[in-house]
Parts: C-alpha cells; sequence; structure tokens
C-alpha cells in the first residue's frame, strides 16, 4: 500500500520514465525466453547428430550455425526494442 | 548509493566527435576512420599475396594468410552453401567477410575501442549490398520468373496463393536484409556495452574504501568477455558471410 501511495504522489513525467524503464526490462527479458529456448534444443540436437555420426560433423555445424543465427534474431530485435525503449 | 556508480548515457558510448572537416562530406571519426583501415587491410593483404604469387610457387610469409582466407571461403562457406557453380561469388564474400572482421576486431584495439559494425550505417549499407547482389543472381540466372519462383513455392493449395505469396514477399525481400544487418549491429552493440559495463564496474571499485575487494570480480569476467568479445567478432563475421552466400544460393535456381 505505502509503495501505491508513492506511486499516486509522482508525476506524469516521472511515470512515463518508469513505464519505459519497466517496459524495456520487459521487452528484453521477454524476448530472450523463446530464443534461449530454441537455441538450446537446436545445439543439443545437433550435438547429438555429430555423435550419431562424426562423418557428418561439418554439415551439421555449417547448419547449425545457420540455424542459431536465424533463432537469435528475435532475441536480437529484443535488445534493439531495448536500447529504443530506454534511450531513444 | 555508496558507490559512485555512474553509467554513460548511450551517446557517450557510440557517437564519436569528428576530428577531420566537421559537418562536410569528408567528415571522419574514429567509425568512419575503422572503414578506411579495414579497406585498406584487406586490399594490402589480398593484393601483396597476389603479386607474391606470381614470383614463387610455394606460398610464403602473406602469401600464407590470403591463401588460408581463400579456402576457407572456398571450402567453409561456398561449398557447403552454394555448390561448384558459387565459386566466381568469392571474391565478393572474402571482401565482405574480412571487412566485417576487421571493423569487428576494432572492438577490442585498446584504445580504439569502438567496433564500427555497432553503428547502424555499416551493417545497413552491407546488408543492400547483399540484398542487390541476391535479388541481381535471381534476374540473372532465371529472368523475370525469378519474383514468380521467389515469393510463389510449389505445391501451394490455389486458394492460399495469395496469402503465401504475401508472406512469401515479406519474408524474402523485406525481412531479409533487415535481419541481416540488425544481427550484425545488434550482436556488435550489446559486446560493447557488455564491455563498457564491466570497465564501469571495475572503475567504480577502484576506490580505497573496504569494498575494493571486490575489484577482482568484475575484472576477471572482463578479461573473460574480451575472449568472448573475440569469438564473437569471428562468429558475426562468419555468418553475415554465410547468410549472404546462402540468400545468393538461392537465388540461383527456383525451389524444387
Amino acid at each position: 500500500m505505502e509503495l501505491l501511495a508513492q506511486l499516486a504522489q509522482v508525476t506524469g513525467e516521472d511515470q512515463i520514465a518508469f513505464g519505459e524503464a519497466v517496459s524495456a526490462g520487459f521487452a528484453y527479458g521477454l524476448a530472450a525466453i523463446g530464443p534461449g529456448i530454441g537455441i538450446g534444443y537446436l545445439v543439443g540436437q545437433s550435438v547429438q547428430a555429430m555423435a550419431r555420426q562424426p562423418e557428418a560433423a561439418g554439415m551439421v555445424r555449417t547448419t547449425m550455425f545457420l540455424g542459431i543465427a536465424f533463432t537469435e534474431a528475435l532475441a536480437l530485435i529484443g535488445f534493439v526494442v531495448f536500447i529504443l525503449l530506454k534511450f531513444a | 548509493m555508496m558507490l559512485g556508480l555512474k553509467f554513460p548515457s548511450i551517446e557517450n558510448l557510440v557517437e564519436w566527435p569528428s576530428f577531420w572537416g566537421n559537418g562536410e562530406w569528408h567528415t571522419l571519426n574514429k567509425v568512419g576512420l575503422s572503414a578506411l583501415i579495414a579497406t585498406a587491410i584487406t586490399l594490402g593483404i589480398y593484393f601483396a599475396a597476389a603479386s607474391k604469387a606470381k614470383k614463387n610457387l610455394v606460398p610464403v610469409g602473406i602469401q600464407n594468410l590470403a591463401e588460408v582466407g581463400i579456402e576457407f571461403i572456398d571450402n567453409g562457406i561456398i561449398d557447403q552453401t552454394m555448390g561448384e557453380q558459387g565459386r566466381p561469388w568469392n571474391p565478393f564474400l572474402l571482401s565482405i567477410f574480412s571487412f566485417v572482421l576487421i571493423t569487428n576486431l576494432f572492438e577490442l584495439v585498446p584504445g580504439w575501442q569502438m567496433p564500427g559494425n555497432a553503428r547502424m550505417a555499416f551493417p545497413a549499407m552491407l546488408a543492400l549490398v547483399v540484398w542487390v547482389a541476391f535479388i541481381g543472381t535471381g534476374l540473372k540466372y532465371q529472368g523475370l520468373a525469378y519474383f514468380k519462383n521467389a515469393i510463389i513455392p510449389p505445391g501451394v493449395p490455389v486458394f492460399l496463393i495469395p496469402l503465401v505469396a504475401l508472406i512469401e514477399f515479406v519474408s524474402t525481400f523485406l525481412v531479409r536484409p533487415f535481419s541481416l544487418a540488425v544481427r550484425l549491429f545488434a550482436n556488435m552493440l550489446a559486446g560493447h556495452i557488455l564491455l563498457v559495463t564491466f570497465i564501469v564496474l571495475c572503475e567504480a571499485l577502484w576506490t580505497t574504501d573496504w569494498f575494493a575487494v571486490f575489484l577482482p570480480l568484475p575484472f576477471i569476467m572482463l578479461v573473460l568477455l574480451t575472449g568472448f568479445e573475440l569469438m564473437v567478432s569471428f562468429l558475426q563475421a562468419y555468418i553475415f558471410t554465410i547468410l549472404a552466400a546462402v540468400y545468393i544460393g538461392s537465388s540461383m535456381h527456383a525451389d524444387h
């Protein structure tokens, strides 16, 4: 309750800055969840493929990097949104 | 706050004053200079190696370095993505790889410490070049049918064609260059900010107070992250080049 009372006292500009800071944090945090799971799964499966068939390791590695690049793009767009919310 | 911890604003991290020709067409600052140096190093290495290759059969000195680069592009990137007929693209991909790699490595040069690709202009321009290259390749190999082949994959039911064509158009011609540029830009900017964060922490702990005993923690982290950023610089140059190769290779043939 005390926190709410304090929140009610801040001015409009402070509230905007508060909202920006909170949403910037959430923007990056939420954007990191999906790619985190995705890259973990992707690399895990690639390691399994390489262990099962070591002679195909080169091809698997190239494809793995490609997959990581595409998956990671989402997290990075989240990071850009974070920068835009926080600083722009 | 107990610590004199003050994080510099983003303008202080990426905007550098120009030291020559302020505001004119030849304005030059740290970032622009890094692009010029990267171009000069790339041209220097490969032209020096080429002039040596005429004289001696067995590679010596700088020629070894150049051959490692060329073979890496041939075996590591073109053979994996475009196949034999992508070999003529080697000079293009090698230039992109060297340029991106060297501008990235300026992130770690002591006293310079600014990755050129942390400014959107470089990645955007490089992505634009790749965009023109893959559309041009498509037009050369498939003619105007390239646009039809690119946006309508085979085997789509007729009633879905408008929707699929719209999605494919956006993902091929708009999202591809955008994500190519943003991936490089955001990776380098994130690495730069990461290093700055730990440097700021180290600086704040450089005091005579008792909590200076924590100084080794951020410092060790800083050293480890510098190694990590070295890896990221190489990896991002590799990924940028391999994606360029994939895009160009994909417009050589219609989907099958």
